[in-house]
Parts: C-alpha cells; structure tokens; sequence
C-alpha cells in the first residue's frame, strides 16, 4: 500500500493551515483534521506543525498522546471502535465485537496484518438508546445486531469505501419520547433575539432572573448570575462557550438538542453574547459526534444568511457576533469546564485551578461563559417567552424542566423531559421499565439509586442529574456495572493528579480481583479507604467522583461483592505459584519448594 | 515488671540499610531495649521466629523464601511493619519488572560482561524468582508503613516509641519529608 508521502503530508498541513488558522490553539483542529485524513498522524505532520504553528514537537506529541482518536501509528483502513459503556455491554457489544474480529480473522483489539482494519473498545458514544453502537472511522453506527455485524465484515472484507456503505447503517434516531416546556416546539424564528435587540439587554437578564435557571450540566450554578459576572467583568475580550463535550457515560440528550434544536441553542448563545458582550463563540463538539459537523456548520451559515448571526446581527450596529465549531478527540475530561478550554487552546485537556473560575478568566484567560447544550436551549426560550412562563413548572430551588436520558432496561429508551420535582418511579413507568432493580442517575459518577429511591424527586435540592438514566432490572448482575465504569475512570483520568491517576488504576485492580474470586474482606475496606481519599483530594470532580459506583454499591449492594470473596480475611494480589511460573520452567525444576502452597500458616486464633 | 515487647525484623528483597538505619539509633538503643527483647531478626541471628508482638519488615517480595518468611512473620506477628521503600513500593529491585525474567537471567548469567562460564543456576538450594517484585502487602495484610530510602533512624525512633507507648503516631514533618 506504501503510506502517503512527505510532500503529500506537507500539502495537507500547509491547506490545513490555510483553512483552520495558524494560531498555536488551532494545532488540536489541524490534529483532527490529519488523523481524518490519513488514519493517523504522520512524523512528518508533527514536524511541520511544530515548526508552522510555533508550538514545540513535545506538545505536538503530548496533544496526539493525550487524545484517544489521534494516533501516532497507523490505523487500519477501516478504524473499528465499539462503543462499550455498560449500556452497550448489556445489549451484547462484546458478542459482537468477537463475532466481528472472528470474521474479519483477527483479534478483538489490533490491527489486521494487511493494514486493512483496526478493531478496538471505546468509552460510551452516546448512542445508549440505539445501541450497540460503534464508530468507523469517526462515524457512528448504531443498532448492531449480528446480521449487521455479517455485513460489515463483508464491506471490509471488499474494502467498500464508506460513502457507499448503506445509508440506514449510519441513522442516528432522535427518539423523543415525552416533550416539556422546552422540546414541545422546536421552531425560532429569532424571536427571542428579536425581543432583545427591540428591548435591550437588561430586561433579558431580567428575566433569566426571574426564571431561575440554574447550569443543566450537572453543577446547577445560577445562569443569571454567570451571565452577570462576565457582564461586569472588565472591559475586553469575552467569551461565550456551548459545552457539548457530553462524554458521561448515559448521557446522550445534547446530540439530540444540537441535531432538532440546534437553532435555539445557538440563538441562547447569541442571546448571551449580547448579555456579555462578547463578540465570539465556540460549540465544543465531542468527536464522537463528528457527524454533527456538517449539520452544524449549514445552521451556522443559514444563520448568518438570515442575519441572526455574524456582523451587525438583526441589522443593528455592534452586535456581532460569531460561533466556530470544535471537535474534541475522545478525553471524557474535556467535558469540565476548564479542562475543555485547554482544549480550546489546542492543548491536552488537562483541568485547571479553580478559583479564578472561567467566567473571570477563561479562554485565552478572558471572561468566558461555559454552558451546557441545555442551558442556551432555555435561555433563549425564557428571553423569549419570560421567566415567569419558566418558573410555571419546577420546584422551589429547581424552576423550569429537566431533559433526561433514558437508557438500559426499559421498552422505550429515548429523550424524555419532565418538569423538575417529577419522581423518579414516573419516569421508570413511561419508559416501560419493569422489575427494575437500580437506576443509576448522572452517569458513571453519579449516584445508584434502589427502589427504596424511587419516591425521590429530579431537583438541585434531592436528586440532582445531568439527565442521565441508566436503568437496569433484576436480570443484571450489578456488578458488571461497577466493573465497566472502574475501567472507564482508570482509562479516562488526565493523569495530571496522583490522587485520581494511582487512585482510580488501584480501584480499579481491586474491583478486577473482587471478579477473579481472588478478594477478601480486606480488599473492600481498601476500596472504602481509597475511595474516600479520591473524594476528598482530587484536583477535579472526575477524580472526585469516580468512586461514586463503588461507595454507593458497597453500601447498596454488598452482596455482588460478598459472594465474589475467597475469604473473609486477606488475600494476596496476585497468584503466588503462577509467579514462580517462569523461573520453574527456566530452572527446569518442579520439586517441592519449586511451589508455593495456596494456604498460609493459619493465624493463631484460627487454631483454637 | 512487665513482660517486654516482643520483636522480630528481617531483610527480604532489600539492601539492609533499613536495619542500618535502625541502628543508627545509637545509644538509644539501649533504651529500646529496656522496652523489648528482640526475636528472630539478623541482630540476634536467631533463625526462627517465636510468638511476637510487633514484626518489622524491610525489602519487598521477589522469591519464593522471600513469600516464605513473610507469611512466617504475618503467622506470628500481631502487627506487621512495612518499613522503607522497598517494602512499601518494591522499590529498587522492582526496576526489573520491566524486563522478563528470562532476560534478566540471561544478562546476569549468560549474556552479560565478564561472565565465565555461562549458565543460570538450578539448583534447589537456590530459591525461585518471581516474575516480578511486588511490595509485600501485595502478599500478606500489613497494619503500619513507614516510608523512606531509607526512614531515618529518628523516624523509627519516633515510631517505635510512639507505639510502645500507646499512642496514635505522629511523625515530625522533617521526618518524612525527603527532598
């Protein structure tokens, strides 16, 4: 086959350059775009985008290094990953994916000797609710079963090229189940920017105000408030950023937002550039939804047609203002906050210190608002129709809906909106939920919930959720959940913390011994231990909350632990005769002290 | 009088400077011994271990006697010290676990400088290496670690005679910080 050539490279790079920017924090877009193009990243790209850009090899490299989709060996043509969160693995991802490697005569993570595919594993892709899924090549396939499966295994065989595989095999569904006050009317015809620009700025905050819209990302912070402090920081540069890294394990709703209410949330961020007085914006797109790029790029462009978006917006003078696309690579940390705006500068999304939060100095250390997909999506409605039309629903600390993912054991997965103070058991009737034994809410670093939960209500003030709703019935062995999301939290650490990056590969040792029947009561206490010290000295809620899973089934479920141990006492970490294994057969020897006994001396007590 | 504290101490997979350091108590020692009476340790050179309260351990695990003396030393120790790096982390010798064992070997006994006549040794007498070195609460249940390269001979003190006392233990800040 022969890989492409240098002067082939060096094209790209310098048309990349031309076309994305030659400003040191292009260099993750001008990555993505390389990777895309040639399956990997090539020596020679690096070089000439270290010496283009003014950025060192190290960062170059410590940028491909740090980002699960960029690679510095090549790729198979055809880049196989399945997405393997819990909910995939309940619909049989793992048959698949050996069903697949089996066809294709190759294992189930490499590179076919002929370089013509590549199969591997990758953290959830959102697409829980139509699952399994994978990605090929950056595309999402969804809904595999084993004669799609068949299929794709013969197109690679045949080395069918993408664009003429069948169309269905790449359909992402929306799958709106329940529409609330936000999802019952997609339509904008710019009123509410038209509200702001006839009024003025102030009875817009006002009226975020008076909605009490808190951050729908998780953290619930007042979005008047954030608004406000960008507003009155001083005078310069801000920001206005749409976080829709959305890389929780579960949650998939702001795919569904930016593909049927991509106008209303970027009319929310217009809104706040008006607000903040910022003339820029940015939509961080997890690569996982790279195919929402297109889509997105042709709303940007009608947008700027209609003059809703670009220069002198609605024809008056000033209110410009314009929002770039960014994809991210495949790094679940990049969904903080900060983190996500070091990915912005084009670096390893490594999280920073807070205090200074991102509103007093964000990208590029200006004032800079971050929020979620959900968050623009109702502002721009509350500008529009007002806050107290928000505030008609919800609870006392929580105004307005809640737009959940549903996913798992359930008839019907999908998108559901409820007002906030809805019980969860309302949400598990319509979903067609039945038997269900736990709910985990919030993602892999959220919270498990039992039935005894289930009178609980969605709000900031008793069940606080990003939205997601992973359910799962009595069939389920909760434990495999606890396992799939302690190696989701090893791999996904940014290693920048030795609390998170040693404290979550520990866990994660630990929990794969509770699976090998090799644990002992010792070994739970250690989990309890360090969990808890990973809760109280992270850097960042990524460390602090990936023990969550294992303190709440430790205390929920004990028994998918209790009846894994060996033993009530303590238990080596390893085989102690399989260790000597190596230096038996290297010696030649197999007498007696060649061994080592399974059983140590009892203690004393155990004698009496 | 009460009945001494009973203590034993070996060097697994170590260098001895632990138990270098121990002494480097000086004539505290003679304190220290008002207090204990030592059992099996390479102090005495007693070879079997009684019935002790407090175990010192120093090195980590990277043969089977290695496995052997520790599981020993848990039996007959109501509480069991990981003092040093070594025993803590591995330490040193764990620089190995990045190359196989057989390569190991090979480097030592066969393939290396100055090595007359070449072979890796098989006798029985010899104990067997692990594939890797492990810190030995990978092996058996530890209650205390004491960290350093080695811990200095004040910060042993300062645990020693804080447990003997009975109290909770606290170490000066320039005790365990090492830069």
């Amino acid at each position: 086959m022969g890989g492409p050539s240098v002067p082939e490279i060096q094209g790209f790079v310098t048309e990349s350059l031309g076309r994305r920017g030659r400003a040191p924090e292009h260099l993750l877009q001008h990555l993505i775009g390389v990777q895309h193009r040639f399956g990997w990243v090539p020596p020679a790209a690096v070089e000439s985008l270290a010496a283009q850009l003014d950025v060192t090899r190290t960062q170059v490299r410590a940028a491909i290094a740090f980002y699960a989709f960029l690679h510095d060996r090549p790729r198979g043509d055809f880049d196989i990953l399945f997405s393997d969160n819990i909910t995939d693995r309940m619909l049989g991802n793992q048959r698949l994916l050996a069903l697949l490697a089996e066809q294709l005569g190759m294992g189930p993570d490499e590179t076919r000797a002929d370089g013509r595919v590549t199969l591997g594993l990758t953290s959830c892709t959102g697409m829980c609710d139509q699952g399994p899924a994978l990605l090929i090549n950056g595309r999402a396939v969804t809904a595999l079963t084993p004669q799609r499966v068949d299929r794709i295994a013969d197109l690679v065989g045949q080395g069918v090229a993408l664009d003429h595989w069948p169309g269905e095999y790449f359909r992402v569904e929306d799958n709106l189940r329940r529409r609330g006050l936000l999802l019952s009317n997609p339509v904008t015809d710019g009123a509410g920017l038209r509200k702001l620009v006839d009024l003025g700025v102030e009875p817009a905050l006002a009226d975020l105000d008076r909605s009490g819209l808190r951050g729908r990302g998780g953290a619930g912070f007042t979005t008047a408030l954030k608004w406000k402090f960008c507003r009155e920081a001083p005078e310069g540069d801000r920001y206005v950023v749409c976080n829709a890294d959305e890389g929780e394990p579960g949650t998939f709703k702001d795919r569904v937002l930016l593909t049927s209410y991509a106008d209303l949330v970027l009319e929310g961020m217009t809104i706040c550039a008006a607000v903040v007085g910022a003339r820029r914006g940015f939509i961080y797109l997890r690569g996982e939804y790279a195919y929402l790029l297109p889509h997105l790029e042709s709303v940007l462009a009608r947008r700027r047609a209609e003059g809703l978006l670009g220069e002198s917006i609605l024809g008056k003078a000033g209110f410009d203002f314009e929002v770039a696309v960014h994809l991210g690579a495949g790094a679940y940390i990049c969904g903080e906050e900060t983190a996500l705006i070091e990915s912005l500068e084009g670096r390893r999304g490594v999280t920073r210190k807070r205090a200074p939060y991102p509103v007093i100095a964000g990208y590029k250390d200006r004032p800079t608002v971050v929020n979620n997909v959900e968050t623009f999506l109702a502002a721009a409605r509350i500008v529009q129709w007002g806050g107290y039309w928000f505030r008609g629903e919800g609870t006392d600390q929580s105004a307005g809906s809640k737009i959940l993912s549903v996913s798992g054991d359930c008839a019907r997965p999908g998108i559901y909106e409820y007002p906030f103070g809805t019980p969860v058991h309302r949400v598990l009737t319509d979903c067609g939920a039945e038997r269900t034994q736990a709910l985990q809410i919030s993602g892999a670093s959220g919270t498990t919930l039992t039935p005894a939960d289930f009178d609980r209500i969605i709000a900031f003030e008793d069940l606080s959720t990003a939205g997601s709703f992973m359910i799962f019935d009595q069939s389920r062995d909760m434990f495999d959940m606890v396992q799939n999301f302690a190696a989701f939290f090893a791999h996904e650490s940014c290693g920048f913390c030795t609390p998170c990056r040693v404290g979550g590969s520990l866990l994660h040792n630990l929990v794969e011994k509770v699976a090998a029947g090799q644990a002992s009561e010792h070994d739970l206490g250690e989990l309890r231990q360090i969990g808890a010290v990973m809760r109280r000295a992270t850097y960042c809620g990524l460390g602090s909350s990936a023990p969550n899973h294992i303190l709440n089934t430790l205390d929920k479920f004990p028994d998918i632990y209790r009846r894994r141990l060996r033993s009530a006492e303590y238990t080596p970490s390893f085989d102690l005769d399989g260790a000597l294994a190596q230096a038996r057969a290297i010696a030649g020897r197999d007498d007696a002290r060649a061994h080592i006994p399974d059983t140590p001396p009892q203690p004393p007590e155990a004698a009496v | 009088m009460p009945e001494k504290v009973r203590v034993a101490t070996a060097s697994l997979c170590g260098c001895f400077g632990c138990h270098m350091s121990l002494l480097d108590i000086d004539e505290r020692i003679l304190q220290l011994v008002e207090l204990v009476s030592f059992d099996r340790t390479p102090l005495t050179d007693i070879k079997t271990i009684g019935e002790c309260d407090l175990g010192l351990i120093e090195g980590g695990v990277a043969n089977a006697e290695n496995v052997e003396v520790l599981r020993e030393f848990r039996h007959h120790c109501k509480l069991l010290v990981a003092v040093g790096a070594c025993a803590v982390n591995g330490g040193v010798p764990t620089m190995r676990n990045q190359f196989s064992l057989k390569a190991c070997l090979d480097e030592s006994y066969v393939s290396g400088v100055g090595i007359h006549n070449p072979g890796i040794p098989k006798d029985p007498e010899i104990p067997l290496l692990l594939n890797r070195v492990h810190p030995i609460h990978e092996v058996v249940k530890v209650d205390y670690f004491i960290p350093g390269c080695p811990p200095s001979a004040d910060t042993l003190w300062t645990f020693l005679t804080e447990l003997l006392a009975g109290q909770p233990i606290a170490f000066p800040y320039t005790q365990i910080h090492y830069d």
